[in-house]
């Protein structure tokens, strides 16, 4: 037996081991992580002195704390065995009050939270009426309308708002509100008939040659485009109104109709119902929309896109249907906020909204309609509920961060669709796709 | 036509811009060669090479003013910074948007947007650490606008043109060995070709993948930095932009192909650059996109076509 291994060289190879040890790289990322959370919520930094934020966040005592988090994460992780049996438990009593699981009582369920979505409001301050308005009730119907496209096709489409900005331009122009006239001027309401086709149509247009390619293609291509549709309405200013906006506001909504008149005013509430209706009305076809044929190509689609090619379905038609559908949903709740607000800007529709409808779908689950509303009005109700934590211009960092969190632990979102968190798993066993990524076979090029 | 006057003079700068592209794209179609996938992420890497030269040239020139040989000194010490920032920047990037992703077989679909949460994350902290106003690079070497360093055909050639054209050439040709005649470019093709294959026959993929990150890191900070030196200055934004138009010219070259890269780099910012007489500056960001849908319209494998195995 020779011992070849001087003292030195063992305590390398102990060092080795030690870092090659499972929970010892879980503490170091454990750290890590309460590291960066400390740099992310400390003290910014700024052009004069660009070390100010680090100094200030990593080598104050506030770190510390976070440190410790850090560990106390890393033993729930480490110690996950020992917690077990009583995680399960929680979650078995958890699961028990997840109504909209169990058919019998979906329906009351829904019903509670329909009538609950039209008490609470009354209860609310001004402000959180309009918080509630403009940033939950549009941004579910936004959600609802992309989750078509994420969820239910497996599409990703990173300038959803461009179609949004087109619903809303669409509006002003048809109410007369754009320096180029209409023909005739109408009521919003009718004009959300031509908002809705106009987005339609762009979405066809910029789909048709996309979606015969890798689906990533579509993503890039509609990050392009809601960069473009920027553009157009900034330089384009004897049509949009350039940079200011339109000169004259677009009008509040307005019924005058067999003897009844009424006009939406700048009250947050009579909007919130108006936009209650056309949330429940639009969940509604969509839940229809999914159960239909149509759904059933989509799941096919995403499942195993060659499979359902040979089957017969026409991929690149229900694919173009998901995006084109989505596209509407966007331009009608375009209407709804141009009458809200009145004065639109095209700072009101930069990428980095694309980018938080995208967030807010896959937070509450991709192909989700309870997710996708529940992550808008969770997702929207955070930043205001924590303003005097969060600055405002901080807040890409978090949602960046939550999006690459999710897509690694939890990429079925925190209110999932049974099917979806069922094909994400067979994706990682290595059966399905679970997007509409591939290129479609019967596409022209290859 | 409004291209008659001054061709050369809109010629040369777009030729700059291009070899920027070039950078650029090369990072998107190493990644996609490797991944078959769209690193949206990249455009934060070639911001961060950016802020990385900005300290690093700031910093040692201070109140300098250099001039002859030191200058040169900088601009490598710069680009070097950059393209360091870059490679560790896309390396993490990797390892905590990708690996755990890939790790799981996670769908396409996850990946793309664990990106553009990474590019989020990443612009958003470089806005809040280092302020969200532009800054400049100071420059390395004397600028002297009316007084070119020579002249093409009536077309001024600035330093600064000369700079990039150099430093680009320098890399192009760089990768071009590294990617042709290394270890490391033959794990880089293997794995293109097919990574099941090449895992089978010894490849350590992972290895390989973080490597090509790490090669595309370097190409793409050492271009934010040679954009940063430019009259944009760096800023935490600057990435999208740019980073759209270069991929936009990794699909007009043919994106996994590498000189199809280069070329579509060139190609792009000459004719971006030639479009902007006709259609004034605020519609050339609008060119690139138009050239975008027009590629994928008429020929998806852009003009040297996919060629993802044999890479080069």
């Amino acid at each position: 037996m020779t011992t070849t291994a001087t003292p030195e060289k063992s305590r390398v190879t102990q060092a080795r081991a030690f870092v090659a040890d499972d929970r010892v790289r879980k503490l170091g990322g454990c750290l890590l992580a309460a590291l960066v959370v400390a740099l992310m919520t400390g003290p910014s930094g700024s052009l004069t002195s660009p070390t100010h934020g680090f100094r200030a966040s990593l080598l104050s005592g506030r770190v510390v704390v976070f440190l410790v988090l850090g560990v106390a994460l890393w033993g729930a992780i480490v110690g996950r065995d020992a917690i077990a049996p009583e995680v399960a438990r929680a979650s078995a009593v958890l699961r028990r009050f997840n109504v909209l699981r169990d058919s019998r009582s979906r329906y009351p369920a829904y019903a509670a939270l329909l009538a609950l979505a039209i008490v609470v409001p009354h209860l609310l301050s001004n402000f959180w009426q309009e918080v509630v308005v403009d940033q939950i009730g549009v941004y579910v119907l936004l959600a609802v309308g992309l989750n078509v496209v994420v969820g239910f096709a497996g599409l990703l489409d990173l300038g959803y708002i461009a179609f949004y900005a087109i619903g809303a331009y669409s509006s002003a122009y048809w109410t007369g509100s754009l320096p180029i006239k209409p023909p005739h001027h109408f009521n919003p309401f009718v004009s959300i008939i031509f908002a809705v086709l106009a987005a339609m149509v762009a979405g066809v247009i910029l789909g048709a040659p996309t979606l015969r390619l890798r689906g990533d293609y579509l993503a890039i291509v509609t990050l392009g485009f809601g960069e473009i549709i920027t553009i157009y309405a900034n330089n384009l200013t004897s049509v949009t109104g350039g940079a200011q906006g339109p000169p004259k506001p677009v009008p509040h909504f307005s019924i005058d109709l067999f003897g009844i008149h009424y006009k939406w005013r700048l009250e947050n509430l009579p909007y919130y119902y108006l936009l209650l209706v056309f949330v429940v009305v639009i969940l509604v076809m969509f839940r229809c929309l999914e159960n239909s044929r149509v759904g059933r190509a989509w799941t096919a689609i995403r499942e195993d896109e060659v499979a359902a090619e040979a089957s017969g379905v026409n991929t690149y038609k229900y694919k173009l249907m998901a995006f084109a559908i989505g596209a509407s949903t966007s331009g009608f709740a375009g209407v709804l906020f141009a009458s809200k607000i009145q004065a639109i800007t095209p700072l009101s529709f930069l990428l980095q909204q694309s980018i938080l409808v995208l967030v807010l779908v896959i937070f509450g689950g991709m192909g989700s309609l309870p997710g996708a509303v529940l992550g808008a009005a969770v997702i929207q109700w955070l930043p205001n509920g924590l303003r005097t934590y969060i600055k405002k211009e901080d807040l890409f960092l978090y949602l960046g961060a939550l999006l690459v969190v999710m897509m690694i632990y939890r990429p079925q979102g925190v209110f999932p669709s049974r099917r979806r968190s069922r094909e994400l798993a067979m994706a990682e066993a290595g059966m399905t796709t679970a997007d509409a990524m591939s290129a479609p076979t019967a596409g022209e090029i290859q | 036509m409004c291209l008659t006057h001054h061709f050369w003079g809109f010629f040369i700068p777009g030729l700059a811009n291009g070899f920027l592209y070039a950078l650029i794209a090369l990072g998107y179609t190493l990644v996609y060669g490797v991944l078959q996938l769209i690193n949206f992420a990249h455009s934060e890497v070639f911001m961060s090479g950016g802020f990385g030269g900005l300290f690093v040239v700031n910093w040692l020139i201070g109140d300098k003013h250099p001039s002859g040989l030191s200058s040169v000194w900088y601009v490598v010490i710069g680009i070097v910074a950059g393209a360091v920032i870059g490679a560790i920047v896309a390396f993490i990037l990797e390892r905590v948007a990708y690996r755990p992703l890939r790790r799981r077989h996670a769908p396409k679909l996850a990946f793309l947007i664990s990106a553009i949460g990474m590019s989020y994350f990443l612009l958003s902290l470089a806005g809040k650490e280092f302020g969200r106003d532009s800054r400049t690079i100071k420059a390395p070497f004397t600028t002297t606008p009316t007084k070119p360093l020579f002249t093409f055909y009536g077309a001024p050639i600035t330093v600064y043109d000369a700079v990039i054209a150099i430093a680009a050439i320098a890399m192009l040709i760089m990768l071009d060995r590294i990617v042709n005649a290394t270890r490391l470019g033959q794990g880089i093709r293997a794995v293109a070709q097919d990574a099941d294959t090449a895992s089978l026959m010894g490849v350590d993929i992972n290895r390989v993948i973080a490597q090509t990150f790490i090669v595309g890191g370097l190409l793409g900070g050492a271009a934010g930095f040679l954009f940063g030196l430019g009259t944009a200055g760096v800023s935490y934004t600057m990435g999208f932009t740019p980073g759209l138009k270069a991929f936009t010219a990794a699909v007009l070259g043919g994106i996994g192909n590498i000189r199809g890269a280069m070329l579509g780099g060139l190609l792009l910012g000459v004719i971006e650059n030639l479009s902007l007489p006709c259609f004034g500056a605020n519609w050339v960001d609008v060119v690139s996109f138009y050239i975008l849908v027009l590629v994928l319209l008429v020929r998806p494998t852009g003009i040297l076509g996919e060629r993802l195995g044999r890479s080069a």
